[in-house]
């Protein structure tokens, strides 16, 4: 496998029944880059991504993440990877600090470094007086800048962020963005998925997925070219309207 | 005459102050949007309106009835989606239908005119529980049990949250015709792209109403000069307009970097290109541009964040 590539998926096929969920997928993503994993509901989005996370197989075709393969190295694909979504990363019972503990713990960061890079966090993040709080009271922009650098404070390679700005206000949401930004250049690759369209600008490329298969890959300036669009909402528009399937 | 008012308005909860003295009005027969992110008061607004939350202080009517004293009247004069999934997972499509005509005292048959458009699209499937539908004929579903009983005001919190474009630009197309027919709808939304489907709107943040207008006006009264800057290093140009001296804010916004400037300035736009050349940056653009809501909610936000600050 080649060195620069941090997700390689070739013919990945996911089928319940008679129904294809992911339909013979073809990417890279390259290593620091940031991939927008773009569809409408029920696209496949969260099926591909699982198989990737290593949480489902697939039922044909191929994959590796961070090198590993997604049929016989799902627990190193695992310890490889930061997750987070909007529905649910971080345990709203428990504080700021003892999240980034646990977390930290599970990933099998040392007690140490994790006692030192947790205060370190917290004081990045302006959190300091929150820190024996539970995260349960914090705000939702907090709570999602939070879950982000705890999604990533093991220092994974990849890390997947499933719709992680969704109902966040306007200016939160671009602070998420930054440190996305930062993340992705201390090299960790970062594959987002997400229902705003400017934010698919922000990404170095972009694919979107219609009724199982990846219709478009490109960066945005290509794409927008291509479909003679203005914005990556009128790409995603001329491309989803004609699919057959809705989802969740 | 107004279809819904609301007269300083607040609720709390323990310590959070969900909605804080807020007022505004929808007229009859508007398109009124409540525009705000998760936890900005939007749906403690529609759960008083809706008279199963009591506020702490304030009044409101909804169709000319008070919220507390003529509930009863209200209850059988809106419809009311909520931002959960609520109808009954385990009914048909059906028999959801039927069964909120049957507790609004009509049938589905009665105000078919009404919700034709939208059943005929999940009718191939009126058969099937609610359960197992896609998110995008949940949401179709609960529109037409909100409008069984021809409703005069149709209060919709987030109807469109987590729907992918398509879906979105569907649905904003379907309260289009409603509103046509003469009724009164208050829908809230995060995504600011929809604020310029409705005809007036209210900014929401933190429980306090920041602005209350057309969305042209609140375009129009956007204080100072808006550029776009783009170059080949388009993150490294937003640490450097943000780090000069001269820049107020700055702020990415798709391609672009969304900037403004301190002071009334007429040379902005070859300001910005010097700088971001003297920086280095190549394939420079910048150009003056007309602000868009998102653009007013962000300025609104940091002027409503100072303002706190200094008190």
């Amino acid at each position: 496998m080649e060195d620069n590539k941090a997700i390689v998926c070739k013919d990945l096929t996911k089928q319940f029944g008679d129904f294809y969920a992911v339909n013979k997928i073809s990417f890279e993503v390259l290593k620091g880059e940031i991939f927008g994993f773009l569809g409408a509901n029920g696209a496949g989005k969260t099926t591909a991504m699982r198989i990737l996370c290593g949480l489902s197989f697939p039922s044909s075709g191929t994959a590796t993440v961070a090198g590993f393969d997604v049929y016989k190295q799902q627990e190193k694909i695992k310890k490889s990877i930061g997750y987070m979504s909007q529905k649910f990363s971080l345990y709203e019972n428990l504080t700021v600090l003892e999240n980034i503990e646990f977390y930290g713990g599970v990933y099998g960061v040392s007690r140490k470094e994790i006692k030192t890079r947790s205060e370190e966090l917290v004081q990045t993040l302006g959190l300091e007086s929150e820190a024996k709080k539970l995260v349960g009271a914090l705000p939702l922009g907090w709570k999602q800048k939070l879950a982000f650098s705890v999604a990533i404070f093991h220092k994974p390679q990849i890390v997947f962020l499933d719709e992680p700005t969704g109902g966040v206000d306007p200016v939160t949401r671009r602070q998420f963005w930054d440190m996305i930004y930062e993340a992705a250049a201390t090299g960790i690759t970062i594959f987002v998925t997400t229902h705003y369209m400017d934010e698919a600008e922000y990404c170095n490329r972009i694919s979107v997925m219609v009724d199982g298969k990846v219709e478009a890959l490109d960066s945005p300036a290509n794409l927008k070219k291509e479909f003679n669009a203005d914005s990556m909402d009128e790409v995603f528009y001329q491309l989803a309207r004609g699919a057959k399937r809705s989802g969740d | 005459m107004n279809a819904v008012t609301l007269q300083n308005i607040s609720k709390s909860y323990q310590d959070v102050k969900a909605v804080r003295d807020v007022s505004f009005e929808v007229k009859k027969g508007e398109l009124f949007g409540l525009i705000g992110a998760d936890g900005a008061g939007k749906t403690s607004i529609f759960r008083i309106l809706t008279t199963v939350l009591l506020a702490d202080k304030g009044t409101a009517t909804v169709a000319g009835f008070d919220v507390v004293k003529d509930y009863k009247a209200i209850r059988d004069r809106i419809g009311y989606m909520p931002g959960k999934f609520s109808l009954y997972q385990d009914l048909t499509i059906r028999e959801n239908l039927e069964f909120f005509a049957a507790i609004f005292g009509t049938t589905i048959d009665e105000n078919y005119e009404l919700i034709k458009d939208i059943y005929d699209q999940i009718k191939p499937f009126s058969d099937r529980r609610a359960g197992k539908l896609s998110g995008g004929m949940k949401q179709k579903l609960a529109l037409c049990c909100a409008l069984i009983h021809k409703p005069e005001v149709l209060l919709l919190d987030e109807p469109t949250t987590g729907v992918d474009v398509v879906s979105r630009k569907e649905f904003w197309a379907m309260l289009k015709s409603l509103q046509e027919k003469g009724i009164t709808i208050l829908v809230s939304t995060p995504y600011m792209d929809e604020a310029n489907l409705c005809e007036r709107i209210a900014l929401i943040q933190n429980g306090r109403i920041m602005s209350v207008d057309t969305p042209e006006n609140i375009i129009k009264s956007f204080p100072v000069k808006l550029y776009a800057a783009k170059s080949d290093a388009i993150y490294k140009l937003l640490k450097d307009f943000r780090a000069a001296p001269v820049v107020d804010s700055c702020y990415a916004f798709g391609e672009f970097l969304h900037v403004t400037m301190k002071g009334n300035r007429e040379t902005g736009s070859s300001e910005l290109r010097d700088l971001a050349i003297e920086r280095g940056h190549t394939h420079v653009v910048v150009q003056e541009i007309t602000p868009g809501i998102e653009d007013s909610f962000i300025r609104l936000m940091n002027e409503k964040t100072e303002v706190s600050a200094h008190q």
